[in-house]
């Protein structure tokens, strides 16, 4: 399947309905941010492992948004200030994690976002709680933008975040640091023998996510313009799992193909639905995963294959 | 001094809340290696099926009878409708498909349970008014909280490691639990196993539920509260380590309210950091046994 | 998997993708339009429903009785409800998808002060009229100017400063207190403000614990022992919903009001759940100027429908969620009427309708208030204490205070939790005389 043309066309498909459509251009956005956390999630997948604790590097990124804003007018500065807390978070607790595997590695995870959040909750002199923080609208590229000028430069930003970060990853996962991550999740003590160290490979994916996680949570503080503990809570990282099996980890377009179609079913459930969106989130999950393990990405490879074969 | 027995009491009586909710989350991870996000759902269904029945039954000396039924009906409906439509389909995948299924679980169970109930907070607290209040000191508990609770949750550990180690079913489980090949390959069929104790496990959240139900008001989102702390008790205990979920229980419930006492600022941190502790230093739990690795 | 389930799969997406141009779009124009729409963000999910449930069940109410009138200066109206719950990025999107695509008019946005916080610059972004309809903190108005917001209802300062005037009038001689708040913003901004406004009226008065539960607790057990060991004299709670029921039985079962008095600024919405198990003699508070039995408004025809209809309907009495929806939509309505009235009869502009909002003084279901220049609500405050009574089967309002607000809210440009640093026993001595419960 031709990855990069399927990028640029749907990257093209997404520009038009961000014309067409404004108030999809936040939502695509931040559909492309998610997809940037779940690509990270991804990179983790591929090495067997499920974080059930990334909404923690999402939170950093946005958090650190919102704290250095007062100092820094440039949302390119923010956001790598953002991708460098993260990284940097991810960097120390990487160390700890990265020596767990499967069901250990998920709830360490879980147990650090969830003392992010109490914390973010807890220090309210820092954080205001759950009222969060708001953020005021910073320069883009050098320029103090209107409000609909912002929005098109950050989904912009979000999307040519999204597909060079797809190329990068899907060159990393090409190198050999890449290619021991599917080793590491068939049969790790193989992967020793060769002299590789385990440990320092997932160590590498693990920082690789926390930066990605960051960046999405950086762009999607300059989006909302306010963020709020919420961010770092337990079901926000299940959601990021959910998306990353919703759109398929098989090829680099799958978490963002998952975010845009999540975002836009959740949309349209709760619009349809106001008391029973969740439901209908959760039988879409059902679905794929009991009908099309490989996600919306596999359908799509599959449909392909079968056009091709049949001409 | 009081104070120190105060608080002991009080995180006895917290944990075995916490006990309850936790054990079927562990026996579930032992045998079926299943983390059932949807668990706290089945507590919250537990819970209110509980207070409907009391409220319906109206009698309050029947009333802990009807928690009983409750928990007992919500297992035996429950339990088999999710592992035999659910679960026993996707054995054979991914880790992280079986987890997604049961977050896919939660999700829908959180709106039905709000379609059946509502939004407006229930409360039948007529088994707590039956048992009546007990003085210690001059501080007033409920006989409900302070003795029943933890009863309930020890009887069920006692019963529950005699079933596991003294039945010949219990320790069919057992079997499957340790070496699920070698168990087949003995002529035990793997497949009722894995109902018989998915089945008990969402009886025990049930029971959990319904125990907890005449002392709080029930809201939606209370199965959400309740799954992540039980995650935390299950983790730091072990995974699938039925004792140890009991002393975890009682950790966190001492620790919190000695929290409450002395630091009532680290109360919500308690548990988390009680888990990530552990977890650095003993990655298996505290009485978890580090597994041999498979090539 | 079946190739029919693949194809409907992928028929779903391609659905999922299209649906934006299947979704109505209309015209904006200045003339009347053919409908009045109206976004409203409220709970339909988690633990706050219990208030976003009758918020949105009143504005259902209201606005089929509306439309039975014909509607706003004969334009009916459509509500397009949107859950809140999920947090502000998704509340944000949702607006933006109101704004732009279902193209609706006024927006009433929300329960949680996140919410309000974020949803604010969002509506001047997009010249979108927005009637903070419930939340709570002082700090929207505090903090920033808004062209295209305002607040029908008071905020915490006067919702914290009055039950405190109330408490120092009945109990002068109070020496000693204690708090068990909900851990978020809510409980500790409540805290902030009722601790300094105590301080400068009554220094001396000494705070035995300071208790923050966690936010949907389930359990209070502990803090209940704690309060019993300590017997402060007064016990403070702004909490809500599920935990203020749990916290008021299991202080109840364990006697813990025998002991202390309490101040339940927010007890008015769970008295019909919690029924007589609130003993009497507690202080509790409505978080405005409305009670479905209010001692003025009680017998006029409009309350009595309106809560007779309100309970044939849903079930049970109304709560000040549904109060304060009411407010919203009469705010409206009245600011429509007279923005027309100003505009000669042509349909206003959306500038021309914030305008008229501003100084707006309307009628509600169980009064009159103003909205302030800033655009802050300014709204009496009922306090009372509880009664029981054979005609209901759960405590009602006795001895109820209406507390203006010049005596319980900051003046424009000044900051509450400061303001109330200039509070004096003065206050206390001008409060109106209390009104008795009727029958």
């Amino acid at each position: 399947m031709p990855t990069r043309l399927f990028a640029l066309v749907g990257m093209a498909l997404l520009l038009a309905l961000a014309a067409l459509q404004p108030w999809l251009r936040f939502v695509l956005t931040l559909a492309l941010a998610t997809g940037l956390a779940v690509l990270g999630i991804a990179v983790l997948l591929r090495a067997g492992q499920v974080s059930f604790g990334h909404a923690l590097y999402v939170a950093i990124g946005a958090y650190t948004v919102a704290f250095a804003r007062p100092l820094v007018g440039e949302a390119l500065a923010l956001l790598a200030l953002a991708v460098l807390a993260a990284s940097a978070s991810g960097l120390v607790i990487g160390l700890f994690v990265s020596r767990y595997r499967d069901i250990f590695f998920g709830m360490l995870n879980l147990a650090f976002s969830m003392v992010l959040y109490s914390l973010l909750e807890k220090l309210y002199w820092l954080t205001r709680g759950t009222d969060g923080i708001r953020i005021a609208r910073p320069d883009l590229f050098g320029f103090a933008l209107s409000a609909r000028d912002y929005e098109w430069g950050l989904f912009a930003l979000a999307a040519v975040f999204a597909l060079t970060s797809g190329a990068l990853v899907a060159r990393y996962l090409l190198t050999p640091a890449g290619q021991a991550l599917s080793a590491l999740k068939t049969g790790e003590t193989r992967l020793e023998f060769l002299g590789i160290s385990a440990r320092r490979v997932l160590y590498q994916a693990y920082c690789v996510s926390a930066a990605l996680a960051g960046l999405a949570g950086g762009l999607i503080a300059l989006a909302t313009l306010h963020v709020t503990p919420l961010l770092a809570y337990w079901t926000h990282s299940g959601e990021l799992v959910f998306v990353a099996i919703l759109g398929g980890t098989a090829n680099m377009l799958g978490p963002f193909l998952g975010a845009i179609v999540f975002e836009l079913v959740r949309v349209y459930a709760a619009a349809a639905f106001p008391d029973a969106w969740q439901m209908i989130l959760g039988l879409v999950l059902l679905v794929i995963v009991l009908a099309a393990a490989r996600g919306l990405v596999g359908v799509i490879e599959d449909a392909w294959m079968r056009a091709r074969r049949s001409k | 001094m009081q104070l120190l027995l105060l608080a002991v009491l009080d995180g006895l009586a917290y944990a075995a809340q916490l006990f309850m909710v936790a054990v079927g989350l562990t026996l579930v991870f032992g045998v079926l290696k299943i983390l059932n996000v949807a668990h706290g759902s089945l507590f919250a269904i537990g819970a209110y099926t509980a207070s409907t029945l009391v409220g319906l039954i109206g009698t309050p000396d029947l009333s802990l009878i009807a928690l009983a039924l409750a928990a007992l009906a919500v297992g035996a409906v429950a339990g088999p409708l999710i592992e035999r439509g659910l679960l026993a389909r996707i054995y054979d995948k991914e880790h992280v498909l079986q987890l997604l299924v049961t977050f896919a679980l939660f999700m829908i169970l959180e709106d039905v349970q709000k379609l059946l109930w509502g939004v407006k907070p229930l409360f039948e607290d007529a088994p707590v008014r039956l048992l009546g209040p007990i003085v210690v000191g001059d501080i007033y508990y409920t006989a409900y909280q302070l003795v029943l609770m933890p009863s309930v949750a020890a009887a069920s550990l006692l019963i529950l490691v005699w079933f596991l180690r003294r039945t010949l079913l219990g320790r069919t489980i057992l079997a499957v639990t340790h070496d699920r090949e070698a168990a087949q390959a003995i002529g035990i069929d793997a497949r009722r196993v894995y109902l018989l104790a998915f089945t008990i496990g969402a009886g025990l959240a049930a029971l959990g539920g319904a125990l907890a139900a005449p002392t709080t008001s029930l809201v939606p989102g209370i199965g959400v509260q309740m799954i992540v702390l039980s995650f935390a008790v299950v983790a730091t205990a072990g995974l699938g380590q039925i004792e140890g979920a009991a002393v975890t229980a009682l950790l966190i419930g001492l620790g919190r309210s000695f929290a409450v006492y002395f630091a009532p600022e680290l109360e919500v941190v308690v548990p988390y950091l009680l888990m990530v502790a552990v977890l650095l230093v003993r990655p298996e739990g505290l009485f978890g046994r580090s597994e041999l690795r498979r090539i | 998997m079946t190739q029919t389930t693949r194809r409907q799969l992928t028929a779903f997406a391609l659905a999922t993708l299209a649906a934006p141009w299947i979704l109505p779009r209309r015209a904006l124009g200045q003339q009347k339009p053919s409908e009045l729409r109206i976004g409203i963000s409220t709970f339909l999910s988690g633990p706050a429903s219990v208030f976003g449930v009758p918020g949105r069940n009143a504005a259902e109410l209201l606005i089929e009785q509306m439309n039975a009138r014909g509607g706003i200066a004969g334009v009916p109206i459509k509500a397009l409800v949107i859950d809140e719950a999920p947090g502000v990025n998704f509340l944000l999107g949702e607006c933006r998808r109101l704004a732009q695509n279902e193209n609706v008019d006024v927006m009433l946005a929300s329960i949680s002060s996140a919410s309000c916080l974020a949803v604010a610059p969002l509506a001047e972004e997009l010249r979108l009229p927005n009637i903070m309809w419930d939340c709570g903190t002082q700090r929207i108005f505090e903090e920033g100017t808004w062209r295209y917001s305002v607040r029908t209802q008071a905020n915490a300062v006067p919702e914290i400063v009055a039950p405190l005037l109330y408490l120092l009038k009945v109990r002068p001689d109070v020496q000693t207190i204690a708090v068990v708040n909900q851990d978020y913003a809510w409980g500790r901004d409540s805290w902030a403000i009722f601790k300094t406004a105590l301080e400068a009226i009554k220094p001396g008065v000494r705070i035995v614990a300071e208790l923050f539960p966690k936010f949907g607790a389930t359990d209070f057990s502990t803090e209940i022992t704690r309060l019993q060991a300590l017997r402060p004299d007064v016990v403070f709670s702004t909490s809500w919903g599920g935990e203020l029921d749990t916290f008021i039985r299991q202080a109840a079962e364990r006697r813990l009001f025998e002991r202390s008095l309490f101040v339940l600024p927010l007890a008015e919405s769970s008295l019909e759940r919690v029924g007589k198990t609130l003993p009497e003699g507690v202080i509790v508070g409505a978080r405005g100027d409305h009670w479905f039995l209010h001692p003025i408004a009680k017998d006029t025809e409009k309350l009595k429908t309106f809560v007779s209809e309100y309970r044939k309907r849903y079930g049970h009495y109304p709560i000040y969620p549904t109060f304060h929806m009411a407010q919203a939509l009469f705010a409206l309505e009245a600011a429509y009427t007279r923005a027309i009235a100003a505009n000669g009869g042509v349909w206003p502009s959306r500038e021309q309708l914030m305008d008229n909002l501003r100084g707006l003084e309307f009628d509600h279901l169980t009064g009159r208030m103003k909205i302030r220049e800033d655009g802050q609500g300014l709204e009496p405050m009922l306090i009372g204490v509880t009664k029981h009574v054979p005609e209901f089967p759960f405590p009602v309002l006795d001895h109820m205070v209406l507390f203006p607000p010049e005596l319980t809210m900051n003046p424009i440009g000044t900051k509450g939790l400061e303001w109330v640093k200039g509070l004096t026993m003065d206050m206390v001595a001008k409060a109106p005389a209390p009104i008795p419960y009727r029958a």
